[in-house]
């Protein structure tokens, strides 16, 4: 059993800053960088990509920002393990291998390609055969949506990750696994925990959420002492230096920026946090009112106590469908005045809309300046007379484009035909977008069978 | 009348920013607000001021669900979630705010009573 395994957070989500895996695998001693590139509606972007391309459906960023850490990873032995494969992680690993041989690696890389997340080929099996894969949220079952469904993926646990690092496997390249076990399962493979440890699951699975967000666990969005925080310029991305007994600190590179204190990780633990006491993964339940946190140093925040229960017998399942559309217009009002002729002006387009028959499901106003991010909490607090200037920002949706369409070609008129001193509309007529909707549910964990491979560069 | 005039010489009110800090994320069209003591001997100032129902007039007008809360006494923090918050959430939304992202400081403009 190894004494000590130090996992470095690489990517918070699909964006996240390029210059970060480099620095963690350069900046001191790690063993593994783990990318997390999977957010709800992540799935659903790749699969529209892939349908257009059969080899694309992979976070394509990852190939060039591998390519430039490769050398270091193979000549220290750092190990990674990263979702990016989205919905193709064979043609992700296949592409990661062409790259590495590119590099004149070739021979010295293996890639584990998880897989057997994709329920979309099977989806109408499933659902003859009684898997209702119903709305968690409203309830619905999902034959209210069938026809639009682009994407059905179960969420895999830590396990099969932990199997193809068992094979060999250097860089560990999955579908929809979860954010967290990309991070347990380098721990379960170093301490050699089992099945059914529950407490050390729990609290590899605690140093999972804690790193899954990149640097929010290190300084990144943290609003204690926010601008007290040194040289975020060159923030350190956080990593856990994880113990055989399930206890970790977490820590970043020396000489790097952020800052990581009791206070900060204890934001990060609470970050899209539901009910604390069961924080269920495919790999256990964690009780986060177990945990314990102390300051252990500067810059290393101990986490201990951990406890958790046994795995439920199901696995989340994330869908994607087609809902409609959507499209945002702003315009911006100036002094003396600014909010009442902007008020106005909403008042003016949306008669205009009333008066074109248009049915939309919403239409939302805000007055940003104002009340977009508080509501009237926010707005309460200013003399409206006195503010400077405000964004108008109204946006609409509806089942249907053509409503969508038209409302897009209202905003500019507005400049010469509504309420004077307005201005801001350079970014010209907005464009409809399609909405893609998320549709959470559960499947018994025995439909579900993750499969690992190994491709050689 | 008088003993109310009491209770207020005895009690100042402070935005919950002074005794707080907090996160906030999204699961779906919820979203949570992870509430933070800053000092170990305020949080049970919290649990007893910062009730879900609290939350939930706070906040009326602004969300369509209830209101949960959970305690970590383990973490001197309250978790809550605010449902029906995000405009259906995630893609559908067409708030700026379509991930619940701050409505956590929108929570610290909360005045609470505290003894003098």
């Amino acid at each position: 059993m190894t004494a000590g395994v130090r996992i470095a957070s690489g990517q918070g989500f699909w964006g996240d800053w390029p210059e970060a895996p480099y620095r963690q695998v350069t900046g001191g001693p790690v063993d593994y960088l783990m990318m997390d590139y999977l957010a709800e509606v992540t799935m659903s972007i790749m699969q529209k990509q892939r349908s257009r391309d059969p080899a694309l459906g992979y976070a394509k960023d990852f190939i060039p920002l591998m390519e430039r850490i490769l050398p270091v990873l193979v000549e220290r032995g750092v190990r990674v393990t990263t979702n990016a494969g989205g919905v193709n992680p064979r043609g992700c690993a296949e592409a990661l291998a062409a790259g590495a041989r590119r590099l004149g690696l070739a021979g010295r890389l293996r890639i584990g390609v998880v897989t057997g997340d994709d329920l979309l080929p099977r989806l109408d099996e499933l659902l003859a055969r009684g898997h209702a894969l119903t709305n968690l949220d409203t309830g619905r079952p999902l034959a209210d949506v069938r026809e639009r469904v682009l994407s059905a993926n179960a969420y895999l646990g830590a396990w099969p990750v932990v199997d193809a690092l068992r094979q060999g496997a250097d860089v560990v390249v999955t579908g929809r696994v979860t954010d967290t076990g990309l991070t347990l399962a380098p721990m379960i493979h170093a301490f050699g925990w089992g099945a059914d440890a529950w407490d050390l699951l729990a609290a590899g699975t605690v140093a999972g959420h804690l790193i899954e967000c990149g640097a929010q666990a290190s300084g990144g969005n943290c609003l204690v002492g926010w601008d007290r925080i040194p040289d975020l310029a060159n923030v350190g991305y956080p990593i856990v230096d994880g113990r055989p007994d399930g206890s970790f600190d977490i820590v970043k590179h020396p000489g790097t920026g952020g800052r990581i204190t009791v206070a900060g990780v204890t934001e990060q633990l609470l970050y899209e946090m539901g009910n604390p006491v069961e924080y269920i993964t495919p790999d256990c339940v964690a009780d986060f009112t177990t945990i314990r946190l102390a300051q252990a140093g500067r810059d290393r925040v101990r986490v201990s106590g951990v406890r958790g229960r046994p795995a439920t017998d199901r696995l989340k399942v994330s869908v994607a469908y087609f809902y409609g559309y959507k499209a945002v217009g702003t315009l911006v009002y100036a002094w003396p005045d600014a909010v009442r002729k902007a008020r106005a002006a909403d008042g003016i387009l949306r008669q205009r809309l009333a008066d074109l028959g248009l049915e939309f499901e919403t239409i939302h106003t805000e007055m940003v300046g104002l009340d977009a991010t508080h509501g009237r909490l926010g707005a309460a607090t200013v003399r409206e007379a006195d503010v400077p200037e405000v964004q108008l920002r109204v946006g609409v949706r509806a089942r249907e484009r053509a409503p969508v369409e038209r409302f897009t070609r209202e905003i500019a008129p507005l400049i010469l035909n509504g309420p004077p001193s307005v201005t801001g509309f350079a970014g010209g007529r907005p464009k409809p977008e399609e909405i893609v909707a998320y549709w959470p549910a559960l499947i018994d964990k025995r439909e579900v069978t993750p499969c690992v491979e190994l491709v050689a560069a | 009348m008088r003993r109310t005039g009491r209770r207020v010489s005895a009690a100042r009110r402070v935005e919950l920013r002074a005794l707080a800090h907090a996160r906030s994320g999204d699961k779906g069209d919820t979203a949570n607000i992870g509430l933070i003591a800053r000092r170990a001997q305020d949080y049970p100032l919290l649990v007893r001021e910062v009730t879900a129902a609290r939350v939930a007039r706070h906040f009326a007008g602004l969300i369509r669900g209830p209101v949960e809360r959970f305690e970590l006494p383990n973490l001197r923090a309250l978790n809550f979630l605010l449902h029906g918050a995000l405009d259906g959430g995630g893609t559908i939304s067409l708030k700026t705010d379509a991930q619940g992202k701050v409505f956590s400081t929108a929570l610290l403009r909360l005045r609470v009573r505290v003894p003098r």
